[in-house]
């Protein structure tokens, strides 16, 4: 049995049709550790802690469904919830839109791979980065985009501080930060589209837009359905950006719902009702994503 | 997968089909007014993405003071390296106050040698540990390997949220907070992601290669050393370099776990920077140094490699 781990000579001709169990356990082993201690285990713990009441000091306490009543009687939470989903609106419309855009041009106008390079930079910098650099650009007394804003004729904006403003500001600041990624992968999308279809297409006298409408967008829209249902799940886990700029503020404008999470846990030290907070962005990550395959049927496409 | 991306693109002249026919319209050279317009739209897209980079230099090589008097100068204002000293604590806390930084010591180099073994030690291990996994998903027979694959992907659909409190309290109960070893851990080991991306390569390398080292006598284990790993190099080293990326980047769950010096990463000590302005306003000078160095590595490396992360990008996507 214990041949085929250890035995390099012994089995000489072709029984290699034999069972590797021993072996794969090991192979799996190490995986398997990560992910049951640090996936499985704590997706269980946390729907457990999300039903106590926890502090960290003294063991979780049962208390039922206590902290999801709280939940729903909570305004903040809602407040979050609804701040979150603006968040993402704007984030996932605006990026959607301009990366859609970048990869056309770069479809019809070159390959270049500097210049795909050169998209991508900002997606290597980490959030943190790209959230003190804008801090700085949209400063409202010294930084350039407020001074570009009254040089065109507007006045200041005090991005950072208004209730208005805020969200979009950082919904955009992530669109920066995401816009090349996206637009790659919606490129990568584009190239598998065959180009003799936009051959024909022109041989029969259509226009650039006529062939965006008619070819581009039915094409793609498979691969656009999948990075909407990737990039929407990454737009609801937003918290660095905010983690760093406004910490949820002026008042709660800018209180994402991981914000919130990590304010519960680590400043209240409510680690159960922190708990019941991320099954409620869990569950609503499962509905977004499920009713998303459904209506997008991602899997399918149109050029099968 | 990797070739399907390049596949002809428009404008190449195609190997099947009709040869270009010389179109009607050819002759008459009319002003491309679509081209101009599409070529401005993409140079404005590449200024907003490249401007806060330059930014980022201009004012990191500005002084403070002098950057309030003129702050529309796209020159860097009293150019100065008066911010990068401050970073690496080169500066005495009085120079640094009078400069406008806030004259809180930051142990910079501290920080950059945390992250250095936080992303190492996570892209070395969990690449290994994850290339062992997809071998055994890939190649090896054993009973129940179909449904303890699919047990990997679904654990893709956790969002990272979900784990991170109880993984808190998971490494606190081992006493490893504030440790770098408690940064890593919960990602040391396992990417589902990076066990199916391999998986697919895996899949790719012709069977009968491998048979003839079996039947030559080797075992599976020195197949997978001497075979699987060197002839899936590219792949290998292109997940290496996301993996590390990310590692580098990765910031709530370090903020979580480290709160000192001695845990302390660079993206979490940037966040720290920032919070600590001066009475005067934020150090803009320094921090803009800060973030550059921060960022440098990641910027270098990918200009090393740009060309094998750009066209991986296709399929690493699509998880």
């Amino acid at each position: 049995m214990s041949t085929v781990t250890t035995s390099t000579r012994s089995a000489p001709t072709r029984r290699r049709r034999k069972d590797d169990t021993k072996l794969a356990l090991m192979f799996i082993a190490p995986a398997t550790v990560g992910l049951l201690v640090f996936l499985v285990w704590p997706l269980l713990t946390g729907i457990y802690y999300s039903f106590t009441e926890y502090t960290t000091l003294t063991p979780p306490e049962w208390v039922g469904l206590d902290n999801y009543r709280q939940l729903l009687a909570d305004p903040i939470f809602w407040t979050s919830l609804r701040v979150t989903l603006l968040y993402v609106v704007i984030n996932i419309v605006v990026q959607t839109a301009v990366a859609l855009v970048i990869a056309v041009l770069m479809q019809r106008l070159t390959q270049s791979t500097i210049l795909r390079s050169l998209v991508l930079a900002p997606y290597l910098v980490s959030n943190v980065v790209a959230a003190i650099v804008f801090l700085w650009i949209l400063d409202t007394q010294l930084g350039i985009f407020n001074i570009f804003l009254q040089w065109i004729g507007f006045d200041p904006v005090s991005f950072w501080a208004s209730e208005t403003w805020v969200i979009p500001t950082i919904a955009l600041v992530n669109v920066w930060r995401h816009m090349g990624y996206t637009a790659l992968l919606l490129f990568a999308g584009l190239q598998s589209i065959p180009a003799n279809l936009y051959e024909a297409a022109r041989t029969d006298g259509a226009g650039e837009i006529a062939m965006f409408r008619r070819i581009t967008i039915p094409l793609l829209r498979p691969i656009l359905a999948l990075v909407l249902i990737m990039t929407i799940i990454g737009s609801f886990q937003v918290f660095d950006t905010v983690s760093v700029t406004t910490q949820g503020g002026p008042a709660d404008a800018s209180r994402v719902l991981q914000m919130y999470i990590y304010q519960n846990a680590f400043a209240e030290y409510e680690f159960g009702y922190a708990s019941a907070l991320s099954v409620a962005l869990l569950v609503i990550l499962m509905i977004v994503t499920f009713t998303q395959y459904w209506m997008s049927n991602a899997g399918k496409s149109d050029l099968d | 997968m990797t070739t399907t991306s390049r596949t002809v693109t428009d404008g190449a002249p195609r190997p099947t089909g009709a040869p270009d026919r010389p179109m009607p319209r050819r002759p008459r050279k009319r002003i491309p007014w679509g081209k101009i317009a599409a070529w401005t739209a993409m140079v404005i897209f590449l200024l907003i993405t490249l401007f806060p980079f330059y930014w980022m230099l201009r004012t990191a090589l500005s002084s403070n003071n002098a950057l309030a008097t003129d702050p529309s100068s796209l020159l860097p204002l009293g150019l100065n390296f008066g911010g990068f000293e401050r970073v690496f604590g080169l500066q005495d806390v009085e120079t640094a106050i009078s400069q406008g930084g806030s004259g809180a010591s930051i142990n910079f180099w501290r920080y950059l040698l945390n992250t250095v073994i936080v992303a190492t030690l996570i892209t070395v291990v969990q690449t290994f540990s994850c290339a062992m996994a997809a071998y055994a998903f890939s190649r090896l027979r054993w009973r129940g390997r179909e449904t303890v694959f699919l047990v990997f992907l679904g654990s893709l659909m956790i969002p990272q949220i979900f784990t991170l409190l109880p993984n808190f309290i998971l490494i606190k109960n081992l006493g490893l907070v504030d440790t770098l070893f408690g940064i890593m851990l919960p990602t040391l080991f396992i990417s589902s992601f990076a066990i199916f991306f391999l998986r697919q390569f895996f899949n790719n390398v012709p069977r009968e290669i491998e048979e003839a080292a079996l039947i030559d006598g080797a075992s599976k284990v020195r197949v997978f050393f001497t075979l699987i790993l060197p002839m899936s190099s590219a792949p290998l080293a292109t997940l290496a370099l996301l993996t590390y990326m990310s590692a580098w980047n990765e910031y709530f769950w370090s903020l979580m776990v480290s709160y000192t010096d001695q845990s302390r990463v660079l993206t979490v000590a940037l966040g720290v920077f920032r919070a600590q302005s001066p009475g005067t306003g934020p150090d803009w000078s320094g921090l803009m140094a800060a973030t550059l160095i921060a960022a440098a590595p990641m910027l270098i490396l990918f200009a090393l490699f740009a060309k094998k992360i750009v066209n991986s990008i296709g399929f690493t996507g699509i998880k």
